[in-house]
């Protein structure tokens, strides 16, 4: 009997497809089955082809197969769709009574369950039950036990009354028993059910509930696919912990409203995707020249412009690494899995805060709109810490004052981490600004002061690099000759991946990487590997380009950023220090 | 907040390199005065201010301050007062930074009726980048990069407030020192988003829209027999078009700040050092 379960339903968007598929992928998760969904979506709300589909087994599971057990089928359309991922001995539920479907011809060897769903629901109360019809079907074909089910629909119907659940509760039953009547056949599924407790939660709810558990307490954006579902997670909960969300006119202001909150002390974020991300880019220098502790959480979608924005990619890495004019620290973090998503936003709010600059949280749509089961202690909130850097209060402000009683916002500390005054704290009030700046915040175009603070901003990072652990996940086999790397949601078919590779006989050894700046050396790894294989969601390899560039030797550099150009005489003993240094070098390798 | 603040204490040890005989050196003078009689202190303010000569408005004054970038100063001010009610927020900019790159920020700040104040220095030019025109510049204004005038009607500031629902809306010429101070201390004790269109002139740029123009053009609306709780004749000032008025030209008495609307009064700097005690309830929200 397969153990793994690959469900659908799939039908227009406006049909109650993601209501449908999230009431039978509770079910399964409150039976204490693994669960991971993933949706095929257009973009628009009405009419267009969209489905819901439930990958299911009591063992963990962390990707979608192209294979399709159970289909319900409320379209036409829906059968075309998943014509390569059905096979023989697939069931298609379907409502033969329907008009439009009274021709649909359920390919040979497969097995169509003709199914009145309408009619039974109008019978249960109420056309509208049709899709509970159909999951009460669906769980007869599966034999999973039709109780599972009505946990799930009190959760869903639950706020609209008594009245309403039982109603859905009997369609449900009277999909199961049109099947037993009507159809007498064995189906080769037995769904077991387990003691286990899990959750189920997607990536961009995951990353909400690590902004409230990380403090976060001011979140402003502008919706957009498929970042929203941050926004909506945190819309109302966080109020409860004294905080705000705050839907801003457009991107420019969510940002700029985030960096306002953060500067008055709150832990604050703002999400969005690409588009997004182009407008948040002007302010996001002004964000790392002020230090401001920032999180930005970039859940990528298909690009250039408007792209395709159901559809997933990984194409913002060069953005979020290198966007914005001039030079800017940052870090960029991004979550391998859905329960990544929480830690990593946690970790992302101690970095801001530490280093005092701002984090990209790259996400993608696949995490987002996948939702995955965890036991609860994945969340395990007494892990979570929270490290808000050098902030100081009326207490230690004296520390910090020049010899004129001024607060030195900017201080050239050897760490490169300056002290940090809320406003209100006594003594602290201090100037920032987005133009070049002294210790104290003043603007400034001096060579030396400009130098200072180029190479203080530059420090923290060093910084960063020697105090945290800049890991990465490991799967597979450490002693392999192939090496695979990725970053972001492909670790979950990859870990997948690599059994059907160990079954046809290749060894692998798989590295997931959550850290893309900083990020972990793996100049050994890779020296130590044959073949080299980075994994992405783009068309150039913005990754394999990166790892590749840490592995070439460097070429030698003459820099200058004092704020005036190259002179001749300069330029030429500058290349002479460095030439002799560079034959130093080849001595030293000579006499080796 | 210590009664014997003194303006001179909001006053930063920066010399402005504004032009001798700029506007924007009676306008900062009327907002620390403001600031002063108000009851505030460089330790509980906040001053934002955008990008141009105006904006370096924030660079002189002495309190907590941040200078940003251009056009997005409103927004900044936000996000400053929601995080913490209890700080005085003032937003400067130009003319250019308010209703040109930021005038979409603009609409939506006067809408959202946060309790801030926000001071547009209004020369009627682009000042920084050294004279071209500005939304407010006269049709026929010539400049160079409009050197047949923009050929555009100016926009009305005061109108676009109202459209949007301000609560506040007053005008001032930074060179009546004592109306103009009296005036922002207005909008900085209004309940509410309390926005002023200051008169700046730029003397270097601008030879239409100086000092002796306004002189002489300015109806003191204190002098008038106008009503600013009247929102119809309020509206008909403003709509005239051809008149500069000065002083508060609608207050809405009744106007609840949209963070008080919203129950927001804590302030948001204060968190734990972990998760909150119940955050596993979060987790349970997902069986
Ligand atoms: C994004 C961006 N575009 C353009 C500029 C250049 N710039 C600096 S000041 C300014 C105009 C300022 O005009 P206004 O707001 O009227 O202020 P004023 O200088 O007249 O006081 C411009 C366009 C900039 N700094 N940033
Ligand atoms: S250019 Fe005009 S606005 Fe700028 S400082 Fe000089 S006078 Fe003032």
């Amino acid at each position: 009997m397969p153990e793994d379960l690959n469900w659908a339903i799939g039908g227009e968007a406006g049909d109650g497809i993601d209501s449908t598929g999230k009431i039978f992928a509770q079910a399964l998760s409150r039976a204490g089955r693994h669960v991971f969904t993933s949706k095929d979506f257009a973009s628009r709300i009405r009419g267009g082809y969209t489905a819901y589909k439930v990958r299911t087994s009591v063992d963990r599971v962390e990707s979608v197969v192209d294979r399709l057990d159970i289909l319900i089928a409320l379209t036409e359309r829906t059968i075309d769709e998943n014509m390569d991922e059905l096979h023989e001995g697939s069931v298609i539920i379907y409502d033969g009574e329907r008009s439009t479907m009274q021709d649909v011809e359920v390919p040979d060897g497969m097995i169509g369950l003709s199914v009145p769903l309408q009619r039974l629901a109008e019978d249960a109360g109420g056309a509208i039950m049709a899709n509970v019809v159909a999951l009460g079907a669906a769980c007869e074909v599966a034999q999973f036990p039709i109780e599972n089910l009505d946990e799930s629909l009190e959760k869903r119907f639950g706020d609209k009354g008594e009245a309403i659940v039982e109603n859905n509760k009997e369609a449900a039953r009277l999909g199961q028993q049109h099947v037993q009547e009507e159809y007498d056949h064995e189906f080769d599924y037995d769904i077991e059910t387990t003691d286990e407790d899990y959750v189920l939660l997607n990536g961009d709810e995951a990353i909400g509930m690590g902004a409230i558990a990380a403090g976060c307490r001011f979140y402003s954006g502008y919706p957009i696919t498929p970042a929203t579902d941050v926004m909506e997670y945190l819309t109302g909960r966080i109020d409860q912990y004294g905080g705000k969300v705050v839907q801003a006119e457009d991107e420019l202001s969510a940002i700029n409203m985030a960096l306002g909150a953060a500067r008055a002390g709150a832990r604050a974020m703002t999400a969005t995707s690409g588009p997004g991300i182009d407008l948040m880019t002007e302010t996001f220098g002004l964000v790392a020249t002020t230090e401001t502790p920032l999180v930005i959480c970039d859940v990528m979608r298909s690009g250039p412009s408007t792209g395709m924005p159901t559809k997933q990619e990984q194409g913002d890495l060069n953005m979020t690494l290198y966007g914005g004019h001039g030079e800017i620290p940052r870090f960029v973090v991004a979550p391998t899995s859905v329960s990544e998503c929480f830690w990593k936003t946690v970790e992302a709010f101690n970095y801001a805060e530490k280093y005092q600059t701002p984090v990209y949280l790259v996400s993608d749509l696949a995490l987002a709109v996948t939702e995955q089961t965890f036991p609860p202690e994945a969340f395990d909130m007494d892990e979570v810490e929270i490290e808000r850097g050098k902030v100081v209060d009326e207490d230690e402000i004296d520390s910090w004052l020049d010899e004129r009683g001024r607060f030195q916002a900017h201080f050239s500390a050897a760490d490169g981490i300056s002290p940090r005054a809320f406003p209100g704290t006594t003594d602290g009030a201090h100037m920032t600004t987005g133009l070049e700046h002294d210790e104290l915040g003043r603007r400034t175009e001096e060579e030396e002061v400009r130098l200072e603070q180029v190479e203080k901003r530059q420090r923290k990072v060093e910084t960063a690099k020697e105090e945290e652990d800049w890991d990465y996940r490991e799967f597979g086999d450490e002693d392999a000759d192939a090496l695979v790397i990725s970053w972001g949601s492909n670790e979950g078919a990859m870990r997948e991946a690599l059994g059907f590779l160990d079954e046809r006989g290749h060894d692998v050894r798989f590295i997931s990487v959550p850290y893309i700046f900083p990020r972990p050396d793996l100049s050994e790894e890779i020296e130590a590997a044959d073949d080299v294989i980075v994994v992405e969601c783009n068309a150039t390899g913005q990754f394999a380009d990166v790892i590749e560039h840490d592995v070439l030797e460097r070429v030698q550099r003459v820099n200058k950023y004092n704020g005036v150009r190259f002179k001749a005489d300069e330029l030429a003993t500058e290349i002479e220090n460095t030439l002799s240094g560079a034959d130093a070098g080849a001595a030293e390798v000579e006499a080796e | 907040m210590s009664s014997d603040v003194r303006f001179t204490d909001f006053k930063s040890d920066k010399q402005p390199t504004w032009c001798p005989g700029c506007g924007d050196f009676g306008t900062m003078n009327g907002m620390m005065k403001a600031l002063a009689e108000t009851g505030n202190d460089p330790d509980n303010t906040f001053v934002v201010a955008g990008i141009g000569c105006s904006g370096k408005i924030g660079t002189y004054m002495h309190s907590y301050a941040l200078h940003g970038v251009h056009g997005r100063a409103l927004p900044v001010g936000i996000g400053v007062k929601l995080a913490n009610p209890d700080l005085e927020v003032m937003v400067a900019g130009g003319d250019g930074d308010g209703y040109s790159i930021g005038a979409g920020h603009f609409v939506h700040a006067v809408r959202r009726n946060v309790d801030m104040s926000y001071v547009v220095m209004d020369n009627r030019i682009y000042g920084l980048t050294k004279g071209q025109a500005s939304p407010t510049s006269r049709q026929d204004f010539e400049t160079s990069t409009t050197p047949d005038g923009p050929q555009m009607p100016p926009v009305n500031p005061l109108a676009l407030a109202l459209a949007s629902g301000a609560t506040f809306i007053a005008q001032s010429f930074s060179s009546d020192a004592q109306r103009h101070a009296e005036i922002i201390q207005k909008a900085v004790e209004h309940d509410g988003f309390g926005f002023v269109n200051t008169y700046s002139p730029c003397v270097t740029f601008n030879d239409v829209d100086t000092y002796d123009y306004f002189r002489d053009s300015i109806v003191d609306l204190s002098e008038e027999d106008h009503d600013p709780h009247d929102r119809e004749a309020a509206k008909e000032k403003i709509l005239e078009g051809d008149k500069e008025y000065m002083g508060v030209i609608y207050q809405d008495d009744d106007s609840v700040p949209w963070e008080k609307r919203e129950g927001i009064d804590q302030d948001m700097s204060d968190i734990p050092d972990g998760a909150p005690d119940d955050a596993m309830d979060l987790v349970r929200e997902f069986y």
